[in-house]
């Protein structure tokens, strides 16, 4: 059947809808995300003495965040997809789990000849952009404008992508929680994904993470990013130190000084399952951010192809009409 | 397919054989940033093992996303210029159109929101992610609808409708 819909009335339409969508699409609220308004944090490992103040005071604080599985899991299908549980070994506190957001790597090195032992507290990084927000295919897990990055848990489906984009591998699941429960249990999702959120809502309050509260050593501070990438800076020359943090992963806004280089700390943590690297990491978004460019140009690209096509008829036509008179 | 569409559409124009496999690698990139392939196999199958690559199939989305666009803006101007007084839209194509326009409105937000140094409102981004989704749904129904019961998206404006 043929429609009835002129041309003019399906560009009419189709403005319209564009309109609508698009006046619904950028409201207010979207922003240039200032790095000014972002909050860093950086930790000077040579202060840092390893005595977990800092590991006990995130579990307590963020005790009501922690998940409360029900059990017994629903059966999972395909049988390949295992439940994580970690609800019996909440004391866990040696690497990263869902009731563990922060732990304290160690790393035997030579200090001007002296060995030593160096302690190193480990969390969430908050990427400047974290894949974790951007690659989540829910908005599940998302970036506040103070650079804070979160997965929020009444959502969060536990698909685990994050963690696998993640370069450090940060988020840990836990099964028999979460919203997956109330959809497709069986056949979809797993649990929810956890990790730091640095305090946000003390944060938010005007307080400060728990972690830097409770360090007896005043090894961490907190600050506006680009303060904290100047002290840094400033404490790196002062110390003959190194800097981890601020480019890794295009930035992040955890910003560590060593006093040895992050090669030697590397080789020297114990690495795996919940304790992440400390090894040159390239900006993860930055492949398909390349892409935009070319996004840009494509629509040209197509306009100046049929323009061209066109010119081609167009002028075989009157070379036509000419060899015709 | 109506006669007079074939007879507009050359057998040699690529865009032909282009669009549908752009719709399935669009569709199955974009498929694939739900973590589902790996979970259900079918990145076991040899040669799909991309599949589960999270930012491979990122990057093929992109890619993908570029050649629509390059497409569609090829596609528009075209009928702009040359086939507008020929032909005209079907209810399927007009449909797929605003569904298709929909999808790309969605999707370069997305791809802002992906940017660095770009903020939006979490609420927002849950909004666009579902209605990206909820788009691709309805226009692969709409494709399927107009592949089965051989519904062309454009006709030939019939002689007595045509104007000078």
């Amino acid at each position: 059947m043929v429609s009835k819909i002129s041309r003019r009335a399906f560009i009419k339409g189709g403005l319209v809808a564009a309109g609508t969508v698009a006046a619904g699409a950028i409201p207010a609220g979207a922003a240039r995300l200032d790095e000014s308004r972002q909050l860093a944090t950086l930790l000077d490992i040579s202060k840092c003495i390893g005595c977990g103040a800092c590991v006990e005071a995130c579990r307590e604080v963020n005790a009501e965040k922690k998940p409360n599985p029900q059990k017994p899991f629903p059966a999972m299908l395909p049988r390949r997809v295992k439940a994580e549980d970690w609800s019996d070994k909440k004391d866990v506190d040696d690497r990263l789990t869902p009731y563990n957001w922060l732990f304290i790597q160690s790393a035997d090195v030579k200090i001007g000849g002296a060995e030593k032992t160096l302690t190193i507290p480990r969390r969430c990084m908050h990427c400047t952009n974290p894949p974790c927000v951007k690659l989540c295919p829910w908005g599940a897990a998302r970036q506040l404008e103070n650079g804070i990055s979160r997965i929020d848990s009444d959502i969060c489906l536990g698909g685990s992508k994050c963690k696998e984009v993640c370069p450090w591998s940060i988020p840990q699941r836990q099964t028999g929680t979460g919203l997956y429960l109330d959809l497709l249990p069986s056949l979809a999702g797993n649990g929810v994904m956890y990790k730091c959120d640095r305090c946000a809502d003390r944060v938010a309050a005007g307080g400060i993470p728990a972690c830097i509260e409770a360090c007896p050593e005043g090894a961490q501070t907190i600050g506006p990013r680009p303060e904290i990438i100047k002290k840094a800076h400033q404490l790196a020359k002062e110390t003959g130190g190194y800097i981890y943090g601020e480019t890794e992963n295009g930035g992040t806004n955890t910003i560590y000084v060593s006093p040895v280089s992050f090669e030697t700390l590397n080789r020297q943590i114990e690495k795996g399952s919940g304790r992440p690297h400390l090894g040159s990491v390239a900006a993860a978004m930055d492949q398909a951010d390349k892409l935009v460019t070319a996004m840009l140009i494509a629509p040209f690209a197509g306009i100046a192809a049929a323009a061209g096509r066109y010119y081609k008829l167009f002028k075989s036509k009157k070379e036509e009409a000419v060899s015709n008179e | 397919m109506n006669k007079d569409t074939l007879k507009r559409m050359p057998s040699k124009n690529p865009l032909k054989y282009v669009y549908p496999a752009l719709i399935l690698l669009l569709t199955l990139s974009g498929v694939a940033q739900m973590p589902i392939f790996k979970r259900y196999y079918i990145a076991d199958i040899p040669g799909l093992g991309w599949l589960a690559e999270f930012y491979v199939t990122h990057s093929l989305h992109y890619l993908g996303a570029v050649l629509l666009i390059g497409s569609a803006a090829y596609v528009l101007t075209d009928f702009l210029l040359s086939r507008r007084k020929t032909l005209q839209l079907t209810p399927t194509g007009w449909m797929q159109s605003i569904l298709l326009g929909g999808i790309l409105l969605s999707g370069a937000f997305l791809v802002l929101r992906n940017l660095a140094g770009f903020w939006f409102p979490p609420g927002m981004i849950i909004v666009m992610n579902l209605s990206h989704l909820a788009g691709v749904m309805l226009f692969l129904m709409t494709a399927l609808y107009g592949l089965l019961f051989k519904k062309s998206w454009t006709i030939a404006v019939p002689e007595h409708m045509k104007k000078g």
